[in-house]
């Protein structure tokens, strides 16, 4: 059995988004932490979920990457625990220095809520390998700091170790970032961000299931030979 | 320091508290000797018209408000209605048009952020949110200003509170120019022993404070909402209250705490009038004195009177009675979440409101009375004058039908709004079914495995200022429709009066007519009134807006599986219209778009042909006859067909006994839906509507990517979802941005 922790901030709000979608995935409820917290439970897979941590009253994710739970993920991801940040948990992981790069505001300036299409950039990955190298997926979006941008070396960096995981495809680009970068991996791959939300496309109700291979693949529930 | 809380009573100083010579001898009466200044303040808040309802009340009284569904209807933060297996929905309507006027983002953020306190005080999370607003001529300087700071004012409160927006509606006219209207609606999920109430029991218990610190934003902002605006309203931006979505989001998450915790006796949120209001209430309601130390008060500016404390509008602050055995436990919770916890005071048996201030009793008011004996105005009103039918043979019809039916879609009150609810989390919390752009926004309950809640925003403000009691009526036969569409049994509604200066007979009227409608068809259609609110005075240099009684609506869908959506329909499905040949042009969008013209009667309301086809419609839809459903409504049949061909992608081949075609395919007869039904069962639909009595006509098919019509239309659906999504992007300049980001 997989043991899910996701962390909680003050104003994060689509943590019951995630609790909801890792109990139907996995028939196991997550176990949730307070930000004040020092440690965490032991855990197979960590998700700072999206919302407005601190109301983003700093930089988004500013004032999370900081908090006491912060330093105990930081350990678990040193030790190779998986850690997903979704929407805010990215912006959150970028300022915490666990993820390269940083998320500006959207190129044409207002929040956006929209669906759009992703493909798989790198699919050699527990977070992704339910998925085909560039098979298109739908997936939303829903922020107002959702705009990556890395410097050149940076950039470079992250793309010559293949550590794009989504891209937006189909010129579905909602928020202007450089190379169409929707999520990334840390070098060591055992770290996503990604501004989209999966947990948004998991059941029929949702009008679609693309999102639930993601968690399949970090929970290791997906099948010995992916279909 | 102290602060000096003595200021002569001059007239002048009770003329710029809105209250007139009657009223303030009355005041003197009840206090029995001069006010102090705060006590004047107090008496201002309490009987302006934004909080004492003294034009409307005579009138509300005569809403159905009753049902069997209903808990609590008007009178508490919000109403209250069963729908079953011991869940209740809590929903209202509330308005913030002058301060969004004034000062747009924080206006309707705040707006966003007093309709969701409101549901949340009395126990319920909420799971949905919709605004209604109305923007002036798109032409008008200001409206793209306006519309910007409105929408972003909407998304940037309600986004990062955490509630999707599933609807709402958006206009332009300019009547709106010197004031918009932004009316937002909330509804939440409770269970039913899990609902809350003001109604304070018990004498010598803590008042607590809650929430965010007291500035002096917002004073005097309800007294402000209940006067007409001229040319000198910039002076009034400092009484517009300022958002704290987040803060808001602490305390929601922990009220719900609280309550869970079983330590709350009485709670209220403090919105207009703050303090002031929200200690009354709960004291008057419960046969209480309240009696306050505002020495304990968490502010967050120095040297704050009393009387700013008092009228204080700062927003995100809830008053609550606490069982003293649980108070530690009350104030650990709110530390978690890193608020203000503060006893200001205690109840009393007395009925007396006391407030101290740096060891002074700086008010003593009478409680009960502060509500109780507020004005109550049976103000002269008019009749309103009425219209001759007009018929369909006096309106030109158009030179060409695809391109009327072109620039009707395109035009700003019937195009896309993707531009505006793109910018509003309209997904979060994974339970939404039908997004906006559709009849009605579909958010299912969770922790049921197949019910779901609908919800709609509507009224024609053109028909009401025409024919205030038939707008009225159409205003919740329109919302009763959108919810019918989905496959949701309407179940009650919130009511949002928008309308001009009461002192004019005229205007008067209008109120007293609308509310006529509104209550014959709310009885008719069995949606009773569960809350709602007025907003008055609705003027600029004495120039009223159109009449907007806003109603929001909430329907019950038993079966997720049945819900129909405007674009679900299959290749090949039948087409049916439910009701008859239209024939109604004046006050439609053909006369306003196409002719140039805003003359004429509002179409009729029919409310027993309303309730007949909307109980057949459902039932199809329940028993799965209909792959989709729309009604019929702004823009006529052709609207209607096209709208439903944009949202499935596919054409319609339709074949329309006609009279008069351009009444045809744009009048706007009311009691009218469009279905689709698959072809194998169309038959044995129709021989079901001949059986039932409901006019029909089987109209068409599913297919191919045109809308055609007789020989009249024949366009691609590309072309015409093209031109309805360009209007507002273009409007707002968006289109020449996303080609310079390119």
């Amino acid at each position: 059995m997989q043991r899910t922790t996701i962390v909680q901030f003050p104003g994060s709000n689509r943590d019951r988004d995630m609790i909801a979608a890792i109990s139907k995935i996995s028939g196991v409820t997550p176990a949730l932490v307070w930000h004040t917290d020092t440690s965490l439970p032991e855990s197979d897979l960590i998700i700072i979920p999206g919302g407005f941590s601190h109301g983003d009253y700093l930089r988004s994710g500013a004032i999370a990457a900081r908090a006491p739970v912060m330093k105990a993920v930081s350990a678990a991801a040193a030790n190779g625990v998986r850690i997903l940040g979704v929407c805010n948990g990215f912006q959150t992981l970028t300022e915490a220095g666990l993820l390269p790069g940083a998320l500006m505001r959207n190129n044409r300036l207002t929040f956006v809520c929209k669906e759009v299409k992703l493909s798989v950039a790198n699919n050699h990955n527990p977070f992704t390998e339910g998925y085909g190298l560039d098979e298109v997926i739908r997936c939303p979006v829903a922020h107002h700091d959702g705009n990556y941008f890395a410097d050149e070396d940076t950039l470079k960096k992250i793309e010559d170790n293949r550590q794009v995981a989504f891209r937006y495809a189909e010129a579905t680009n909602p928020n202007g970032s450089i190379n169409d970068i929707a999520g990334i991996f840390n070098e060591a791959g055992n770290i996503l961000g990604m501004m989209p939300h999966p947990e948004n496309l998991i059941e029929p109700a949702h009008g679609g299931i693309d999102g639930r291979r993601l968690f399949e693949g970090a929970l290791n529930m997906l099948e010995a030979e992916p279909a | 320091m102290t602060v000096n809380n003595t200021v002569p009573i001059t007239p002048e100083l009770i003329a710029s508290h809105g209250i007139n010579d009657e009223e303030y001898a009355h005041i003197l009466e009840l206090t029995g000797r001069e006010p102090t200044f705060t006590e004047l303040g107090i008496w201002s808040a309490m009987w302006n018209e934004h909080c004492s309802y003294k034009s409307s009340k005579k009138w509300l009284k005569t809403l159905p408000t009753e049902g069997p569904r209903v808990v609590y209807g008007p009178g508490e933060n919000a109403g209250v209605v069963d729908i079953g297996d011991d869940d209740v929905v809590v929903f209202k309507m509330e308005s913030h048009n002058h301060p969004s006027f004034i000062e747009p983002y924080q206006g309707a953020a705040t707006g966003v952020g007093g309709i969701l306190r409101d549901v949340f005080t009395m126990g319920a999370r909420p799971i949905a949110a919709m605004n209604a607003l109305r923007f002036g001529e798109p032409d008008h300087p200001k409206t793209r200003h306006l519309v910007s700071g409105v929408v972003s004012g909407v998304g940037g409160y309600g986004n990062s509170f955490g509630v999707p927006t599933v609807g709402g509606e958006v206009n332009f006219h300019p009547s709106y120019n010197g004031n918009i209207l932004v009316n937002a609606f909330a509804a939440g999920l409770a269970k039913r022993d899990g609902i809350y109430i003001s109604k304070a029991e018990g004498v010598g218990l803590p008042v607590v404070y809650l929430g965010a610190k007291t500035g002096r934003d917002g004073v005097g902002g309800a007294t402000m909402a209940s006067a007409e605006f001229d040319d000198s309203i910039d002076e009034k931006r400092p009484t517009v209250q300022v958002g704290d979505p987040f803060t808001e989001k602490c305390l929601l998450e922990a009220c719900l705490e609280l309550m869970a915790s079983g330590a709350v006796i009485a709670i209220q949120d403090m919105g207009a009038a703050g303090l002031t209001c929200s200690a009354v209430e709960m004291g008057a309601r419960g046969d209480l004195g309240i009696r306050l130390n505002l020495d304990d008060v968490p502010v967050r500016e120095e040297s704050m009177s009393a009387y700013e404390m008092m009228l204080s509008e700062s927003q995100e602050r809830m008053l609550m009675v606490l069982r003293p055995e649980k108070e530690s436990e009350a104030k650990q919770i709110f530390n978690k979440w890193g608020l203000d916890f503060a006893i200001v005071g205690e109840t009393t048996d007395d009925l007396r409101f006391s407030i101290h201030h740096q060891g002074e009793e700086v008010a003593n008011l009478p409680i009960k009375e502060l509500g109780d004996e507020a004005p109550e105005y049976d103000r002269p009103w008019v009749e309103p004058g009425t219209h001759s039918p007009q018929e369909p043979h006096l309106f030109p019809p158009p030179h060409n039908y695809n391109t009327a039916l072109l620039k009707l879609i395109g035009s700003p009150d019937l195009s896309s709004r993707r531009w505006v609810w793109e910018q509003y989390d309209t997904l979060i919390q994974g339970n939404s079914l039908q997004l906006p752009g559709g009849d009605a926004g579909v958010v299912r309950v969770e922790g049921h495995p197949t019910k779901a809640l609908a919800f709609s925003s509507d009224v024609t403000p053109r028909y009401v200022e025409a024919d205030p009691f038939e707008g009225g009526k159409q205003a919740v036969a329109e919302c009763y429709r959108n919810l019918i569409a989905t496959g949701a049994e309407p179940l009650a509604a919130t009511d949002n009066l928008n309308f001009g200066n009461p002192e004019k007979p005229e205007i008067m009227g209008q109120l007293v007519a609308a509310i006529r409608g509104i209550g014959e068809a709310c009885q008719a259609l069995s949606m009773p009134i569960v809350s709602g609110n007025v907003s008055l005075y609705n003027e600029t240099n004495g120039e009223a807006i159109q009449p907007t009684p806003t109603i929001g609506g909430v329907g019950l869908i038993d079966e997720q599986d049945r819900m129909t959506r405007i674009g679900s329909a299959e290749m090949g499905d039948a087409v049916f219209l439910i009701g008859t040949e239209a024939s109604h042009l004046a006050r439609s969008i053909y006369q306003r778009e196409i002719l140039g013209e805003e003359s004429g009667p509002a179409p009729q309301v029919d409310l027993l042909m309303e309730k007949a086809r909307g109980d057949f419609v459902l039932a199809a839809i329940r028993s799965d006859y209909a792959s989709s459903c729309h009604d019929v409504s702004d823009g006529g049949l052709a609207v209607a067909l096209a709208e439903m061909c944009m949202a499935s992608g596919k054409g319609m081949n339709c074949t329309i006994d006609i009279t008069y075609p351009h009444a045809a395919l744009f009048g706007e007869d009311q009691a009218r839906y469009v279905m689709t039904v698959k072809q194998e069962w169309a038959d044995m639909f129709a021989a079901n509507c001949e059986g039932a009595g409901v006019s029909f006509a089987r109209i068409g098919a599913v297919g191919g990517d045109n809308l055609i019509i007789n020989d009249l239309i024949d366009i691609s659906v590309e072309e015409v979802k093209t031109v309805h999504e360009s209007w507002f992007p273009d409007f707002m300049g968006e289109t020449a941005l996303a080609e310079a980001a390119e």
